[in-house]
C-alpha cells in the first residue's frame, strides 16, 4: 500500500517536472527538469525492487546531462515567436493526448492487476537461474546467460551509434583543427 | 490512482512535446521522456506486491521475488537509449552549423 502511494507521488512529480522541461524557456533549466525527471524514474526503480536498474539509470541521467549542456548551452539560442499555426498545433496536440487518456481506460482494466505479474517464462528463471547458470543475481543470470544474444545485439546497436556520432561529426573535427569555418 | 495510468500519462507528455514543439533541443527531450515512461511501464508489469529483489544470498530463504526478464530487457535499453541520445544530439549540432537555428520549421532543404 505504501508502495503505491510513493509510486503515484513519484509519478505526478515527473509529469510536473516533464511537463515544465518541455514548457520552460530557458535550454539550461529544461536539461536540468529532464535530469529531474530521470532521477525520478531511478528512485522508482528503487522502490520496485531493481537495484541494478536504479544504478544504471543513475550513471544514464548523469551522461545524458553531461552530453546535453555541453552540446546545446554555450549555441546562441533564438526565442522563437509563436506563431498563430503552432499554437493551433498545440491545442490539436493537447486534445489529441487527452483523447488517447481517455481512450485507454478501459485497457488498463483489462491489463493484469498491478502488483500480481504473470510470470510465464520468469518462474523457470527464478527457479533454475541459480543452478543452471552459477549467478547470484538473477537479473545478470538473464541478460549474461539465458538472453545473451540481446545483449551481444545491444552492442552491436551500442557501436553503431557511435561510429555514427563520428561520422556526423567528423567534419566539425576537422575544422576545429584546420582552424576554418565549414561552409 | 493505477499506476499504469499514470505512467501512460507521461508517455503522453512526451508525445505532446513531439507534436507541438519547433525547437530541435525540445524535441529531443522529449524522446528522452519517452524512453523514461516506457522503460517505467515494463518495470512497473513486472512487479510483484510484497516481493523481494531477485538477488540470491547464501544461506537465506527468501520469499517471492519480483520478475527478473523485464529488468534485464529494460538494462538493455537504457544502455541503447544513451547512443540514440548521443546520435541525435550529434545530428543537432550539424543542423546547426548548416542552417545556423534548431526551428525546424525553418530547417528546409532536408534532402539526401
Amino acid at each position: 500500500m505504501l508502495t503505491d502511494l510513493w509510486l503515484n507521488f513519484l509519478l505526478l512529480f515527473m509529469i510536473f517536472a516533464s511537463i515544465v522541461a518541455l514548457e520552460l524557456k530557458d535550454v539550461l533549466s529544461s536539461i536540468i527538469a529532464l535530469g529531474v525527471v530521470g532521477l525520478g524514474v531511478s528512485v522508482s526503480f528503487l522502490i520496485l525492487q531493481a537495484p541494478d536498474l536504479a544504478i544504471v539509470q543513475f550513471l544514464f541521467e548523469i551522461f545524458a546531462l553531461i552530453i546535453l549542456i555541453l552540446a546545446f548551452v554555450k549555441k546562441p539560442f533564438h526565442d522563437f515567436a509563436p506563431s498563430v499555426q503552432s499554437r493551433w498545433m498545440s491545442v490539436l496536440a493537447v486534445i489529441a493526448v487527452l483523447a488517447v487518456l481517455g481512450l485507454s481506460w478501459e485497457v488498463f482494466r483489462l491489463m493484469p492487476p498491478f502488483g500480481e505479474p504473470l510470470m510465464k517464462t520468469s518462474q523457470f528463471y527464478l527457479e533454475n537461474g541459480a543452478a543452471k547458470t552459477g549467478a547470484a543475481n538473477l537479473v545478470s543470470s538473464v541478460v549474461l546467460d539465458f538472453r545473451g544474444y540481446d545483449t551481444f545485439g545491444e552492442v552491436t546497436i551500442l557501436f553503431t551509434a557511435i561510429l555514427g556520432t563520428f561520422a556526423v561529426l567528423r567534419s566539425t573535427i576537422k575544422d576545429k583543427h584546420a582552424g576554418g569555418k565549414h561552409e | 490512482m493505477n499506476p499504469y495510468v499514470l505512467c501512460f500519462a507521461l508517455f503522453l507528455v512526451g508525445v505532446y512535446g513531439v507534436l507541438a514543439k519547433r525547437d530541435l533541443i525540445k524535441i529531443i527531450l522529449a524522446l528522452g521522456i519517452l524512453g523514461y515512461a516506457a522503460n517505467l511501464f515494463l518495470v512497473l508489469v513486472g512487479y510483484r506486491a510484497d516481493a523481494h529483489y531477485p538477488i540470491l544470498e547464501p544461506g537465506v530463504q527468501l520469499g517471492p521475488m519480483v520478475d527478473p526478464l523485464p529488468q534485464a530487457l529494460v538494462l538493455t535499453s537504457i544502455v541503447i537509449e544513451l547512443g540514440t541520445t548521443a546520435l541525435m544530439v550529434a545530428l543537432a549540432i550539424r543542423l546547426f552549423q548548416k542552417y545556423g537555428t534548431f526551428d525546424i520549421s525553418n530547417i528546409r532543404r532536408l534532402r539526401g
